[in-house]
């Protein structure tokens, strides 16, 4: 690799050729502000329109600064990083920005986390000197996400995520000069558009842009509500994010604590998700080992390889973009909603509580699931198996706003019997997650042999595509697994095209898997940070007495009481659903 | 991707289009002016029929269509007016004839009146000068119009 040199504040910089003057710079500790710049490095993404020229910097011999995001570094380049040129430049930039952006922080829900305001206040800016024409835009609800664009800066992160990385194309900057915004096809809203509710372009937004929909409130009223008792699941991958949010290290487990913090929040009944993920694994992994059995029979009926459906930001992807193949996703319900199934029938029973003074909440690394929740065929007689989804955010608000002290909580346990999980359920948080629960569980279905070691190590990793092939007692079954939605859609191309011989697949919409979901504290970039989450994952799953889902007594229990067999009549009814050809599903206005 | 209420003919013509630049998605400004050149505008559908075919996502060919002025999603009229503004017919009057036909016509540059019958549309320079101001109607040609002939230029295709 050649290597050139540079010269950075009058620091001596040795890099590959290729490198940009920003990264030249961070590799001797050198800090340059940027705006519009993204990168999740491990992932492979970048964004770097050189748009907001808040990296401007200054190169000897050339008459105008250059944004140091996009300029490659060259041979004998002097750059100065903080002259008062410089310095005077980017602060015109932020004022320029704010001058047409609403001044309401006080009440934005990004406030503290925008970087927009961060950029203000590094640069000092206490007023705006410019006076001139606002933004203004209508407001877009849908279901998951709520966009606002009068707070866009046009970075352009969204449109890169939703493009470049998850290829759902719902996203795209329209119109020109003043009038350009991020939109969807025809300005249309969201709900109208293939956006999946992945929630990618939430989790790189800068400023309040893209939010949440948040449901806090709605919680706050049923929790005050004498005549409902009121449930809570938590999804695997928040107990490894939620303690970000109190200043805690990243990669830091709070079980323990989300678990005190949500009794004290006044749920009558703290539960896991990772239940419903053991339940999950009973259901796919059965439907997984008889669609193998019969196709290995010779039954040509039978559509190979079985896709995961756990993700409800994959489900409407494929229901946009692979409708023809609607026939191989397992018809599994995801987690959250096997939960909101069973607690709104058995365990409603158990306590007699009639399912409408019920209410099932669910706090997720997702904003997929506040999508998921609403679907009509999760509903009996409009009432929802699922009433609310919060992201991991919401719920550190919503402790915040409780005034609960999160940091000196006593670690307490999850109640029973929707509380009791295994490794198996913990690591569906994590890319590769399901599906070595599945292997652990199906497997030993398989083979009646006992696994000697449950980590399948060769499913585990952050590469976005990623093959192996397990040994099933002779059986070769080849596995694929995807993150992110691009990465998804090449593994299914090959699919569709015949070219692949998988006979399972896991897919998850985010990078990372959940740990990455679009409902986690704000990362800002840094993917060292989902590589902690994803650790504190895999380390709550050494640490539990039972690390396979049919093992799970609590979900041995629910199928001798309740269900009868996994894939039965009852579990059919209550556990598995079918999908929906949306690809026509976008609507043209008149 | 939509409920399309384009004929099956207008739909085959387009993919004809996309394939003489091979569905290439970096031919998207060359198909989307070979498009409108043939139907005078793009509507949604035919949006999504490129989109298709190019495989590109509805909205990004929805942003190159609003991003370049030239690219318009109104339908021009029957017959479409189109005033010169280059310097020649600029400085010889051409902004009061523009603005007699839009008082006449009650519609603003880039619309389309009600019946469906004119369009208008400001153009740079058709290279005839010498007859300055100059107004397109389809492909012909009137030169030195004053603001007073415009109500005559119009009534020549009232019926």
């Amino acid at each position: 690799m050649e290597m050139i040199k540079l010269t950075i504040d009058n620091k001596i910089v040795e890099v590959e050729k290729g490198t940009t003057v920003l990264k030249a710079a961070r590799k001797v500790g050198i800090d340059i502000p940027t705006l519009c710049y993204f990168e999740l490095g491990d992932m492979k993404i970048e964004n770097k329109p050189g748009g907001c020229r808040v990296c401007v910097v200054e190169i000897e011999g050339r008459k105008n600064l250059a944004p140091a995001c996009a300029t490659e570094a060259m041979e004998g380049m002097v750059v100065d990083t903080h002259n008062i040129r410089v310095l005077n430049a980017r602060r015109t930039v932020v004022e320029l920005m704010i001058s047409d952006h609403p001044y309401d922080c006080l009440i934005c829900s990004k406030s503290g986390n925008c970087e927009l305001q961060t950029m203000a206040q590094k640069f000092g800016i206490r007023e705006i000197p410019y006076q001139g024409e606002k933004s203004t835009y209508r407001v877009d609800t849908s279901p998951s996400i709520i966009r606002d664009v009068d707070k866009c800066i046009m970075c352009r992160r969204c449109e890169m995520m939703c493009n470049d990385v998850q290829t759902v194309g719902a996203l795209s900057a329209v119109n020109r000069g003043f009038t350009a915004v991020v939109a969807p096809a025809f300005e249309m809203n969201l709900e109208k558009s293939p956006c999946t509710y992945c929630g990618q372009c939430v989790s790189v937004c800068p400023t309040g842009a893209l939010t949440e929909v948040d449901h806090t409130r709605n919680i706050i009223s049923a929790l005050a509500d004498k005549t409902k008792t009121v449930i809570v699941q938590t999804a695997p991958a928040v107990r490894a994010a939620l303690g970000e949010e109190f200043g805690m290290e990243y990669g830091t487990l709070v079980t323990g604590k989300m678990a005190a913090a949500l009794r004290r929040l006044g749920f009558k009944y703290v539960f896991d998700t990772d239940f419903a993920a053991d339940l999950t694994i009973m259901e796919e992994g059965t439907e997984l080992l008889g669609r193998l059995g019969k196709h290995l029979a010779g039954d040509k009926d039978v559509k190979l390889p079985i896709l995961t459906s756990c993700c409800p930001g994959w489900v409407n992807f494929f229901e946009h973009n692979f409708s023809d193949m609607l026939d191989i996703p397992s018809t599994a319900k995801s987690p959250q909603q096997m939960f909101g199934a069973i607690a709104k029938t058995y365990f409603a029973d158990k306590i007699g509580v009639n399912r409408k003074d019920m209410v099932v909440v669910s706090i997720m690394p997702c904003l997929a699931k506040k999508y998921e929740c609403q679907r009509d065929e999760f509903k009996v007689d409009g009432n929802p198996d699922v009433d609310f989804s919060l992201s991991t955010r919401e719920l550190a608000h919503f402790i915040k706003q409780a005034n609960i002290d999160f940091l000196n909580l006593p670690d307490e346990d999850f109640d029973h019997p929707m509380g009791e999980s295994t490794g198996a359920g913990v690591i569906f948080g994590n890319t590769g997650g399901v599906i070595e629960a599945a292997c652990r569980t199906a497997y030993e279905i398989h083979t009646g042999k006992k696994l000697e070691k449950v980590e399948f190590n060769q499913l585990r990793g952050m590469d976005g595509i990623r093959s192996a092939t397990i040994d099933f007692n002779g059986l070769p079954l080849n596995i694929g697994i995807a993150h992110g939605l691009g990465n998804a859609r090449k593994l299914l191309e090959d699919v569709r095209d015949g070219k692949s011989n998988f006979h399972a697949i896991e897919i998850m919409a985010c990078p990372g898997g959940c740990i990455g979901g679009g409902g986690q504290p704000y990362h800002h970039g840094d993917s060292s940070i989902l590589k902690k989450r994803a650790a504190a994952i895999y380390q709550e799953d050494a640490g539990k007495p039972i690390r396979k889902s049919h093992e799970n007594p609590d979900i041995i229990k629910l199928y001798e009481e309740f269900l009868g067999t996994p894939c039965g009549e009852k579990s059919h009814h209550l556990l598995h659903t079918h999908y929906f050809d949306k690809s026509n599903e976008v609507f043209i206005q008149e | 991707m939509v409920n399309l209420k384009l004929s099956e003919d207008k739909i085959n013509q387009i993919k004809e289009i996309c394939k003489s630049f091979n569905n290439e998605k970096g031919e998207l400004i060359n198909v989307l002016h070979k498009t409108q050149t043939m139907y005078g505008y793009l509507p949604a559908e035919v949006q999504e029929v490129i989109a298709r075919e190019l495989n590109v996502s509805t909205a990004h060919v929805y942003g190159v269509v609003t991003f370049y002025s030239f690219f318009t999603m109104i339908p021009k009229g029957e017959f479409p007016i189109s005033i010169c503004m280059g310097t020649a017919c600029y400085v010889r009057g051409a902004e009061k004839v523009l603005d007699e036909f839009k008082r006449e016509l009650k519609i603003a540059v880039g619309e389309t009146s009600k019946d469906g019958k004119f369009s208008l549309s400001c153009l740079r320079c058709v290279g005839a000068c010498g007859l300055a101001p100059v107004v397109l109607v389809g492909e012909k040609v009137y030169g030195r119009v004053s603001p007073d002939g415009v109500k005559d230029i119009i009534a020549e295709y009232k019926q």
